[in-house]
């Protein structure tokens, strides 16, 4: 399995996409917190980074990697190594590459500029996000042969996690606005990943706003140890089921 | 006749001024006559010096009820024994120093208080150190009075069982300068005070608010530090009132402001700093006030002005990483915006002046939301967010039309 994952890394390397994502994300993080003299606004940019290009670049990446190396799983499975070894050291590799592209690439320009809890949390989410979506991806290309199918059900997904979720809580909650939805609102907000890490990023960035009236039910949450162990491990849960689902439609897929 | 009144007034003058000339040092101790600063005080004819020696004692109801110098030395520890009122001073021109005054009763009633002073004048109670007292220092009537360089400290639990710091009722020109007031329900309670200064205190961790304005007209308060309270500052229904060089800061609570600004008019705030509070300054039906050179910075909200203030002038003010510059309830707008340096500002300067050419509007469409629809603060920083907020930049619906700087600086101000 490990040569595997080898293999698979080696593969990603050597085509230069995560290479050149590294860089990119280096040039952006570098520049964000040297065009501004305060690094409070470095931050905020860093965060639309985080929250949007990092899943996009994962979940399109690895959707198409996945698509691509269809022909190379194939002759894996001719060979006696299980299913699930193979699609495990995919995702492995998937993971594995980009988690370590962000890291390069933001996390070593946060730790210089920010070493704060502020940078830490963020490091961690952005980590975090990337697996996420690696293995969101591999679920959605999973589930159908067409190419084409495969890449517009990952955007969508993306769309739906970055932007109609959020527009969908905001309708809610103007549709409900009597009813007390704070706790409510905890748990969804567990339905998204993205949500999930802005939140717990929000909680070190914006601490003054949040302790208002309902600020104070979230960061009474998400700001306790026992809240953050809870969002962390409901990231965790993000990576684990999506894995699970693809591993099991992988398992019986007519290949 | 006319020489006899001579005589006598002249008579009554040598008197009068023999009392002084004669006035005496009285010494309290255990090894000196007086073991009791209350026999001490009853023997003493007025305008004597009583110095106390280090020690306990357990007096109640120290009545100084004439003019005297009372000195302790080393701060000898007078003790309530959590029943009575410590020290009550009923006359003018007591000068009372260097004691420490511990356990005062509580009661509701009566407000029992570590010192009282009752309708009088000139009084100077200085460097005493207050523990665990119902109410630190008590002026009610209290005229010229100076309360300065102590040191007040309460373990109050619930706002209920505790009182006020410094607490003023009905006094005039008094002069509030350099204590430091820890856990009592308000550090510095002022209500029907005028004409008085409050002066380099220093409020901290108390339970409600560090300075507490009520009815309280042209009074001035200069470098003081409010922190950590748990409502922040009220002023409320007053005139006048003059805030320069405070410091306030971290006042975090659901309803918890750095300045509370409820029913004022005619006062100036110039060159505060505000830092971490969830709310910069809140203001409520304040009218005719003047915002000069003040420092937002790291608030939740800067500024939360309500559709209720009117003639409000905030200018020449710096703001620096708030979640929100300013907050609002309505689309009226009777305030004015000028010349304030906002780090959200995104115009451009063509002619190089300094001042931006388009207007900054500091009122985001999101947190018209939130004051909407608290709960919708769990999508703040979302891109959705974002998005709504760019949009409603380019074409305002929801945030006030008039609320804009006009000449928004480029600069931070020089402070």
């Amino acid at each position: 399995m490990n040569k595997l994952i080898k293999y698979v890394i080696i593969d990603i390397l050597r085509n230069k996409i995560v290479l050149a994502y590294t860089i990119i994300l280096s040039i952006i993080s570098f520049s964000v917190f040297s065009l501004e003299d305060n690094t409070a606004k470095g931050l905020l940019s860093l965060l639309n980074l985080i929250l949007f290009i990092v899943p996009l670049v994962s979940i399109i990446f690895s959707t198409i990697y996945c698509y691509n190396s269809s022909e190379f799983i194939e002759l894996l499975l001719s060979q006696p190594i299980q299913r699930k070894q193979i699609w495990l050291s995919l995702f492995a590799g998937l993971a594995v590459s980009l988690s370590l592209a962000f890291l390069l690439g933001v996390g070593i320009p946060l730790l210089c500029f920010e070493p704060t809890p502020t940078g830490l949390m963020m490091i961690i989410a952005g980590c975090l996000l990337s697996i996420i979506f690696v293995a969101i991806a591999l679920f959605a290309s999973v589930l159908t042969r067409d190419k084409a199918k495969g890449i517009g059900f990952a955007i969508l997904l993306w769309l739906y996690f970055t932007l109609i979720f959020d527009g969908l809580i905001l309708f809610l909650l103007f549709q409900f606005a009597d009813y007390p939805l704070e706790k409510i609102m905890i748990i969804i907000s567990g339905f998204n990943p993205v949500d999930l890490s802005r939140i717990i990023i929000l909680l070190q960035l914006d601490v003054s706003a949040l302790m208002g009236y309902t600020g104070a039910v979230f960061k009474d949450f998400f700001g306790t140890n026992l809240g953050f162990f809870v969002a962390l491990s409901a990231l965790v849960i993000w990576v684990l089921v999506p894995l699970q689902l693809s591993l099991y439609v992988f398992k019986r897929k007519d290949l | 006749m006319r020489l006899v009144i001579l005589f006598l007034l002249y008579f009554f003058n040598l008197v009068f001024s023999s009392f002084s000339l004669i006035a005496s040092t009285i010494y309290v101790g255990q090894k000196t006559p007086f073991h009791s600063i209350r026999q001490a005080v009853i023997h003493a004819s007025p305008f004597d010096t009583i110095f106390v020696q280090p020690g306990i004692y357990f007096e109640h109801d120290l009545n100084i009820d004439k003019p005297l110098f009372v000195i302790g030395i080393n701060h000898p520890i007078i003790d309530g024994q959590h029943i009575y009122e410590v020290v009550s001073i009923r006359a003018s021109q007591v000068l009372f120093t260097g004691f420490k005054i511990q356990h005062s009763g509580v009661g509701t009633l009566v407000d029992p208080a570590g010192i009282k002073i009752y309708n009088v004048s000139n009084v100077t109670v200085s460097n005493n150190i207050l523990d665990d007292n119902f109410f630190g220092i008590y002026t009610q009537n209290g005229k010229a009075c100076i309360i300065k360089n102590n040191t007040i400290k309460s373990y109050g639990q619930a706002e209920q069982e505790i009182g006020n710091g410094i607490h003023c009722w009905k006094s005039d020109s008094m002069q509030i300068i350099g204590n430091t007031i820890t856990g009592h329900r308000d550090g510095i309670y002022f209500e029907f005070v005028t004409n008085s200064i409050i002066w380099r205190n220093t409020s901290i961790a108390n339970l409600r608010y560090g300075l507490h304005f009520m009815f309280s007209n042209n009074d001035t308060y200069i470098t003081n530090i409010f922190k950590k309270n748990g409502a922040g500052v009220a002023v409320m229904f007053t005139k006048g009132v003059t805030m320069i060089n405070n410091t306030f800061e971290q006042n975090w609570g659901d309803a918890a402001y750095g300045l509370l600004l409820k029913e004022i008019s005619d006062s100036f705030i110039f060159n505060n700093k505000f830092t971490e509070n969830t709310m910069g300054i809140y203001m409520e039906g304040a009218s005719r006030c003047q915002m000069q050179k003040n420092i937002f910075k790291n608030n939740g909200w800067a500024i939360k002005i309500q559709a209720s203030c009117m003639d409000v002038t905030i200018t020449q003010n710096n703001f620096f990483g708030n979640t929100f510059d300013v907050g609002t309830n309505g689309t009226l707008v009777l305030n004015s915006f000028n010349a304030n340096y906002w780090d959200k500002y995104q115009g451009y300067d063509l002619n190089k002046d300094n001042i931006g050419d388009i207007p900054y509007r500091p009122i985001s469409m999101f947190s018209m939301i939130i004051e909407k629809n608290p709960p919708a603060m769990i999508l703040f920083r979302s891109i959705m967010v974002s998005l709504l907020d760019k949009t409603e930049k380019m074409i305002p619906s929801l945030t006030p039309e008039n609320l804009k700087d006009e000449t928004p600086l480029l600069k931070p101000v020089k402070l």
